[in-house]
C-alpha cells in the first residue's frame, strides 16, 4: 500500500509499546490455537480422553497431585472429575473463542456496512426504517437476544458456526449508525458529487468512491467489536448454551468450575486467566488502532476530553451514552 | 415539556409493538412443532392434535397473534383437559412446563432480580463516580495511571470470573461469607444483604469501569468550560468550583446512563444469577431456553425489551431535566 496515511498509521501503531505487546501477545495466541493439534500431540495428549486413574475418587473427583495434577505428562494438570488433559482442552478452547469472535465481526461488519450505506444513500423513508431499526438493535441487551435465539434452532444445527451467525447478527448496530453518518458527510463532497453527476450508479460510488474513506472508521470499530465477541462467546458457553461437549470451549470450563473452586482453585485459574489475557490484548490493541488511524482522537480508554473547539451538540442520551459503553454482559 | 414526554413516550410505545410482532413471529415461526413442545415428550398424536387445537394453532399466523395481542391488552382464557383456566391481562401465555401463566412466574423472580438490580446499583455509582472524579481530579499523577490500569482491567473481566474469584476468596478462602442464596428483604433484611453482598460486587466491579469512564470525561469537559473558568478567576474555592459546579456537568450522563442500565436490569442480570444461583429473572430464561419454554422466553424478552425501551425514553427525559442546556424537540 502506496498511501501515505496508510504508513502513518502504521507507523503510529507502532510506536506505541502497549499495542506491540498486545498484538505479541495476541500472535502468540493465535499460533497456539492453530497448533493446538500439533502441541497436544507433543504432549502425547488430546483433550476428551478420560483419565479415571489421575482423579481422587475418594475426595470427589479433585485431581491426584499437587497443582490440579500437573505432570510431566500433564503440563497443566487435569480436570476435576473426569481427568481430562488442561493443556490440549484450553488450547482447543482458544480455537473456538478466536473462531467465534473473528467471524462474528466479519458477520458485523458486512452487515453493518451494507445497511449504514443504504441508510446513507437511500430516501427518507428507507433511511427511516433502517436507523429506527437499528435504534432498537443497539438498545436491546444483546446477550439475553443470542441466549432466546440459540433455543429455537434445531440441535443439529453445527453449533460454532450458530454462534458466529447470532452473534453477528445482533451486534452490527454501531457499525451501520458510523458507515451511516460517514456515507452522509461523504456524499457531500466534490469527488462523490462528481462521481455521481458522471453518471455513476449508486454500487459504483459506493465502491469506488465511498469504501475507501469509510475502511478507517469501520476497522476502528471493528476492533472494539472483537473482544467484546470473545466475551459473548465465553458468557453463552458459561450459560451451557455455546459449543456442545465435549468440545471445550472457555467459557464452558468456568461454567464446570463453578462447582470445583473450593477443591481445584488451579481449575478456575487457568480459562480464567486465558480469557482475560486475550480480552485485554484486544482491547488494548483495538484502543490503539483507534489512536493510530485518527491521531485527533484521543485514548478511548484513558481520556474522553475535547478540551479544543466548540462543545458538541448533545441533545438526546444516546450521545451520553455511546456504544462503546454499550451495557456489558452481565 | 409535557408534549416531548408524550411525544417521547408514545415512540416508544411504537417500537414495542413492532418489537412484540418481531419477537413473536420469530419465536413461533421458528422450526419446532409448538403443540409437541407443549405437550411433553411422551404425548400421543391424539393429546398433540388437542393442545394444537387449544393454542390456536392450526389458525392463520396474524390470528394467533392477534390473539396473542389480545391476551396482552384484555387477557384470554385456555381451555385444558378440565376446565377453563384463565389468564389476566397483561397475559403472555402458559408455561408449557407448568402451565402456570407466565406473567405470574415473571412477577415471583422480579423482587430477587430487583434487589440485585438496586443493590448493585448503588455500589456501582459509589465506586465508578467516585473514582472517576478522582482520577480526573489527579490527572497526570499515579493516581490516575493506576486508577486507568484498574478500569481497564474492570472492562476487560467477564462477571462470571470477577464472581468466581470473590466466591474463591471470600466463602472458600476467607470463608467470611456464605455462599449466596437468596434471602427475601421482608424474611430477614440483614441476611438478605449478607448473602446479595458477592453478587452486587461482582456486578458493581464491571460496570463501575464505565461510569468511572463516562465520570472521568464529563468532569474534565465541564472543568475545561468557560464558566468554570470564570468561578476560579472571580476567587471560587476549588472545592466549592467542584463541588458545586463541575459535579454538576458531569451528572446528567451519568443519570441518564444509569437510568439505561437499571432498565436493562430489570432484565435479569443472567451470568451473576446462574453464577451465585439467585433465582431472579435471567435464571428463568437460561432455564426456559434449555427446555425450550417458549412462552416464557417470548414473555422474558419481551419483558426485558419493555423495560429497555421505557428506560431509553425515561433517561432522555431524566437528561433533558438534568441538563438545562438541552432543548427539547
Amino acid at each position: 500500500m502506496s498511501d501515505p496515511q496508510e504508513s502513518g498509521a502504521w507507523r503510529r501503531l507502532r510506536a506505541r509499546p502497549s499495542a506491540v505487546a498486545a498484538a505479541a501477545v495476541l500472535a502468540v495466541l493465535a499460533l497456539l490455537a492453530l497448533g493446538a493439534p500439533l502441541l497436544s500431540a507433543l504432549e502425547g495428549q488430546d483433550p476428551t480422553t478420560y483419565h479415571d486413574q489421575l482423579i481422587d475418587s475418594a475426595r470427589g473427583g479433585v485431581p491426584t497431585g499437587s497443582l490440579g495434577g500437573i505432570s510431566a505428562d500433564h503440563w497443566l494438570g487435569v480436570e476435576p472429575g473426569t481427568g481430562r488433559d488442561l493443556f490440549s482442552r484450553l488450547l482447543y478452547g482458544a480455537q473456538v473463542s478466536l473462531l467465534v469472535a473473528l467471524g462474528a465481526t466479519v458477520v458485523q461488519v458486512l452487515i453493518g456496512v451494507a445497511v449504514g450505506l443504504a441508510a446513507g444513500f437511500g430516501n427518507r423513508l428507507l433511511d427511516g426504517v433502517l436507523s429506527r431499526f437499528t435504534d432498537v438493535l443497539v438498545a436491546l441487551p444483546m446477550l439475553v437476544f443470542a441466549v432466546a435465539l440459540t433455543a429455537v434452532v434445531p440441535e443439529e444445527f453445527p453449533r460454532p458456526l450458530l454462534l458466529i451467525v447470532v452473534i453477528g447478527l445482533l451486534n452490527w448496530g454501531g457499525v451501520s449508525r458510523i458507515v451511516r453518518a460517514q456515507t452522509l458527510s461523504l456524499k457531500k463532497l466534490d469527488h462523490v458529487a462528481a462521481a455521481r453527476l458522471g453518471g455513476s450508479g449508486p454500487w459504483r460510488v459506493a465502491r469506488r468512491e465511498l469504501l475507501p474513506a469509510l475502511a478507517a472508521p469501520v476497522i476502528t470499530y471493528a476492533a472494539i467489536l472483537v473482544p467484546s465477541n470473545i466475551v459473548v462467546e465465553a458468557s453463552l458457553s458459561f450459560l451451557g448454551i455455546g459449543v456442545k461437549p465435549p468440545t471445550s470451549s472457555w467459557g464452558q470450563m468456568l461454567s464446570t468450575a463453578t462447582t470445583w473452586f473450593r477443591a481445584d482453585p488451579a481449575y478456575v485459574l487457568l480459562p480464567a486467566a486465558c480469557l482475560f489475557v486475550t480480552v485485554l490484548a484486544f482491547t488494548v490493541l483495538g484502543d490503539a488502532v483507534r489512536g493510530a488511524l485518527d491521531p485527533r482522537e484521543r485514548s478511548r480508554l484513558r481520556v474522553g476530553t475535547r478540551t479544543a473547539g466548540p462543545r458538541p451538540a448533545r441533545k438526546q442520551a444516546a450521545a451520553a451514552a455511546p456504544d462503546t459503553t454499550k451495557g456489558a454482559a452481565r | 415539556m409535557t408534549g416531548y414526554v408524550l411525544r417521547r413516550l408514545g415512540g416508544a410505545l411504537i417500537v414495542l409493538f413492532l418489537l412484540s410482532a418481531l419477537v413473536y413471529l420469530l419465536f413461533y415461526v421458528a422450526p419446532g412443532d409448538p403443540a409437541k413442545l407443549a405437550c411433553g415428550p411422551r404425548c400421543n398424536a391424539e393429546q398433540i392434535r388437542q393442545v394444537r387445537e387449544q393454542l390456536h394453532l392450526g389458525e392463520p399466523l396474524l390470528q394467533q397473534y392477534l390473539h396473542f395481542l389480545q391476551g396482552l391488552v384484555a387477557g384470554r382464557d385456555y381451555s385444558t383437559g378440565t376446565g377453563v383456566l384463565h389468564c389476566h391481562a397483561p397475559c403472555l401465555g402458559l408455561s408449557y412446563q407448568n402451565d402456570q401463566p407466565v406473567t405470574t412466574l415473571l412477577a415471583s423472580r422480579l423482587p430477587v432480580t430487583a434487589s440485585l438490580a438496586l443493590g448493585a446499583m448503588v455500589l456501582w455509582l459509589l465506586l465508578g463516580v467516585g473514582t472517576g472524579l478522582l482520577s480526573a481530579l489527579r490527572r497526570g499523577g499515579t493516581t490516575e495511571r493506576v486508577l486507568t490500569v484498574l478500569t481497564l482491567a474492570g472492562t476487560a473481566t467477564p462477571v462470571f470470573i470477577t464472581g468466581l474469584l470473590l466466591l474463591m476468596l471470600f466463602c472458600a478462602g476467607l470463608q467470611w461469607l456464605p455462599f449466596p442464596t437468596y434471602v427475601p428483604l421482608t424474611e430477614d433484611p440483614e441476611q438478605w444483604a449478607w448473602n446479595l453482598l458477592l453478587p452486587w460486587t461482582a456486578l458493581a466491579l464491571l460496570e463501575s469501569a464505565k461510569y468511572a469512564r463516562l465520570t472521568r470525561s464529563a468532569t474534565l469537559e465541564t472543568l475545561a468550560d468557560d464558566h468554570i473558568r470564570t468561578f476560579r478567576a472571580y476567587g471560587l474555592r476549588e472545592r466549592a468550583v467542584i463541588g458545586r459546579h463541575a459535579l454538576r456537568g458531569a451528572l446528567p450522563p451519568v443519570i441518564a446512563l444509569n437510568a439505561i442500565d437499571l432498565g436493562t436490569m430489570f432484565g435479569g442480570a443472567m451470568l451473576t444469577e446462574t453464577l451465585f444461583g439467585l433465582p431472579g429473572i435471567g435464571r428463568l430464561t437460561v432455564q426456559s431456553v434449555r427446555t425450550v419454554d417458549l412462552p416464557v422466553v417470548v414473555g422474558a424478552v419481551l419483558g426485558i425489551g419493555a423495560a429497555v425501551v421505557l428506560a431509553g425514553a425515561i433517561a432522555d427525559v431524566l437528561y433533558a431535566l438534568a441538563d438545562r442546556r438541552v432543548t427539547l424537540t
